[in-house]
């Protein structure tokens, strides 16, 4: 009965995708961006690159590929407290489709990312409509996520998590000069989400620094909402200015706020677009998280990960893009230099630096560190 | 999961119902040939997607907070 | 609920599709052009008039406009004619553009976009063909690579009228 129900709304869904439109939506611009990205901070780097190709086949189907690699090296403060240095690398391989039918996009996408410990694939499915005199967009997606978890130097450790993600986006023209947007997204995940290699601590006096370690113990399911708002305003004079406000929050008892400035002002006779930006994040933990845990399985579930703490970031950031002189430009197609700085400051309300073995467990200064974000690519249009 | 699907079938009946209902809504008050600003390129959310991916994979992995990334729209609505 | 949104798909459905033909007379204005001085519509009788509105800011704009310029130089000699009505709101935007892409047809103003209103215009680029007695034929919105086939098959046809 469901599945005959089923069956008839999606008939009329497809009868209104495919009837004629009086104006069509656009695929993506076709491009080519070669990346080179560095994460910098907190004794751990993290850089590669990153390919993006987009390419048209006919008038209505646009096939995109995208090859990324994180190559980590170095020791953030958990392992430096509990393990040795270590290096590894993640490579990400991505294929999209999106077909478009006068102001219907339909689109596709498989990720499949992969690490020595970890195995990961994902499939998508979006849509995307224009209406509204194409004053409005509406876009969804869902995407399902498997992965394998595993732990270097033990065969026997195998574990599975699912993830789903659904998201739906408004956006609308409001002014010729204004567009804003809304999205919500959930996300719910199942299985294995700790990180086999984390470790919470607890008091122990028999322990000659007062504190011992125990792995850690997440629940097996997660579930979040982020809802953001953001809007594009063109300025009187040639720049526009971005806002963007986000509030999350999860079935783990995570609660965040972010608020981000963007200014863009380009200079036209040098062929320049000048960017700006001041990002605010906060968040407070998780309800299983501690820094210090009164004893050993003090709790069903327990956490370490200063990502799961209460803290606030701020960041800034500033970039450039210059469009290269036709003299220089391959092939005659349009392409640009691009670099952007971005610079991130952490500052951690409980999760303390167990590394200061003077202070007394507990009372130990609570953690900071900064961060450099670079992102250089080169863009051409075909 | 099945009905995980089911719960998306009234989003997807909007999609058919607002597609319909174009014919019978207000005059949009922005016209295709008043897009001057809006077609700007300074004027997308994200005019980098292999940058802005990078960026929001970075703040994933160091916050709590994930989704709602958004970042389509815009643009002059040409053909 | 099943047949009203079906219904309403069936009536947006025969509203639109590209090009539509139409049979109305085409309402006239008089702009001011580039090289030509002022420019009404009606004074074109006997000719077949493509009315092609565009501005800088649009790709496809851009994309078609040498495509036109060859129907323009092929077709004129016959009794038609390329009009290209530039909406942008700076003129010096649009003057910036026929620099990089030289075109041969008269280009006409409607910085106030009141030309486009009277037109309905909605969709950029939009083209309107016009037949010898003055008649709005057939609307074009938009514009992809191959739609050029389209408006050749409609130019012999008014041609021949």
């Amino acid at each position: 009965m469901v599945v005959t129900n089923c069956r008839k709304i999606f008939g009329a869904l497809a009868l209104s995708l495919f009837s004629a439109w009086a104006t069509a939506a656009v695929l993506p611009e076709e491009r080519a961006d070669t990346m080179y990205h560095s994460y910098s901070g907190g004794g751990v780097t993290i850089d590669g690159p990153s390919v993006l190709v987009r390419k048209n086949i006919g008038n209505s189907v646009s096939l995109s590929a995208n090859y990324y690699v994180d190559m980590i090296s170095g020791a953030s403060i958990d392992v430096q407290a509990t393990a040795s240095p270590y290096s590894e690398q993640r490579d990400e391989f991505s294929l999209g489709a999106d077909y478009l039918v006068d102001k219907t996009t339909m689109s596709v996408s498989y990720t499949n990312s992969s690490e020595d410990d970890y195995q990961a694939e994902t499939v998508g499915f979006g849509i995307k409509q224009d209406f509204f005199g194409d004053l409005s967009t509406l876009s969804m997606r869902v995407s399902f996520g498997s992965d394998d978890v595993m732990r270097n130097g033990d065969d026997n450790f195998l574990e599975q998590a699912e993830h789903r993600r659904y998201a739906l986006g408004w956006s609308q023209i409001l002014t010729t000069k204004l567009i804003a947007e809304v999205s919500v997204e959930t996300v719910a995940d199942d299985g294995f989400l700790n990180n086999p290699y984390r470790s919470v601590r607890y008091l122990d006096p028999t322990s000659g620094t007062g504190f011992s370690y125990q792995a850690e113990l997440y629940p097996t399911t997660r579930n979040s909402d982020a809802v953001a708002l953001r809007a594009k305003y063109r300025l009187p004079y040639r720049a526009a200015i971005k806002s963007e406000y986000r509030r999350y929050a999860d079935s783990w008892g995570i609660d965040a706020d972010n608020l981000e400035f963007r200014y863009t002002h380009p200079l036209e006779t040098e062929n320049l677009i000048l960017e700006g930006k001041l990002r605010f994040y906060q968040q407070t933990g998780a309800d299983f998280y501690s820094d210090l845990f009164p004893y050993v399985n003090a709790t069903s579930f327990r956490a370490r990960d200063k990502e799961l703490s209460d803290f606030s970031s701020t960041a800034i950031g500033i970039g450039a893009s210059y469009q290269l002189p036709e003299r220089w430009s391959l092939f005659d197609r349009r392409s640009s230099i691009n670099l952007y700085w971005d610079y991130m400051m952490f500052d951690y309300d409980n999760f303390r630096d167990a590394r200061a073995t003077q202070a007394l467990p507990g009372e130990e200064p609570t953690y900071s560190f900064n961060a450099h974000v670079v992102r250089l690519f080169w863009s051409m249009w075909f | 999961m099945i009905k995980r699907a089911l719960r998306l079938l009234p989003l997807l009946s909007l999609f058919s119902f607002l597609a319909g209902c174009e014919t019978m809504m207000p005059e949009p008050w922005v016209k295709p040939y008043e897009r001057h600003y809006l077609a700007d390129p300074i004027m997308s959310f994200e005019r980098d997607p292999v940058a802005a991916g990078y960026m929001n994979h970075v703040y994933e992995a160091r916050e709590a907070a994930r989704g709602a990334e958004g970042g389509s729209g815009g643009g002059c609505g040409c053909n | 609920m099943r047949n009203f949104i079906a219904a309403l798909c069936a009536s947006a459905a025969l509203l639109v599709g590209a090009p539509v033909s139409a049979n109305a007379p085409a309402a006239d204005f008089t702009l001011a052009s580039l090289k030509n001085g002022n420019l009404k519509l009606s004074e074109q009788r006997g000719e077949v008039i493509m009315l092609n509105f565009w501005a800088s800011w649009c790709g496809p704009c851009r994309e078609e406009m040498p495509l036109l310029n060859d129907l323009h130089t092929r077709y004129e000699s016959v009794g038609f004619k390329v009009w290209g009505v530039n909406v942008d709101a700076n003129r010096e935007d649009a003057q910036a553009m026929l620099n990089k892409i030289p075109v041969d047809f008269p280009i006409l103003f409607d910085s106030e976009s009141s030309v486009s209103k009277l037109f309905g215009v909605e969709a950029m680029p939009s083209t309107v063909f016009i037949d010898r007695d003055g008649n709005v034929r057939y609307v074009h919105k938009g514009y992809r690579s191959g739609d050029e086939a389209e408006y050749k098959k409609i130019i012999k046809e008014l041609i021949r009228e």
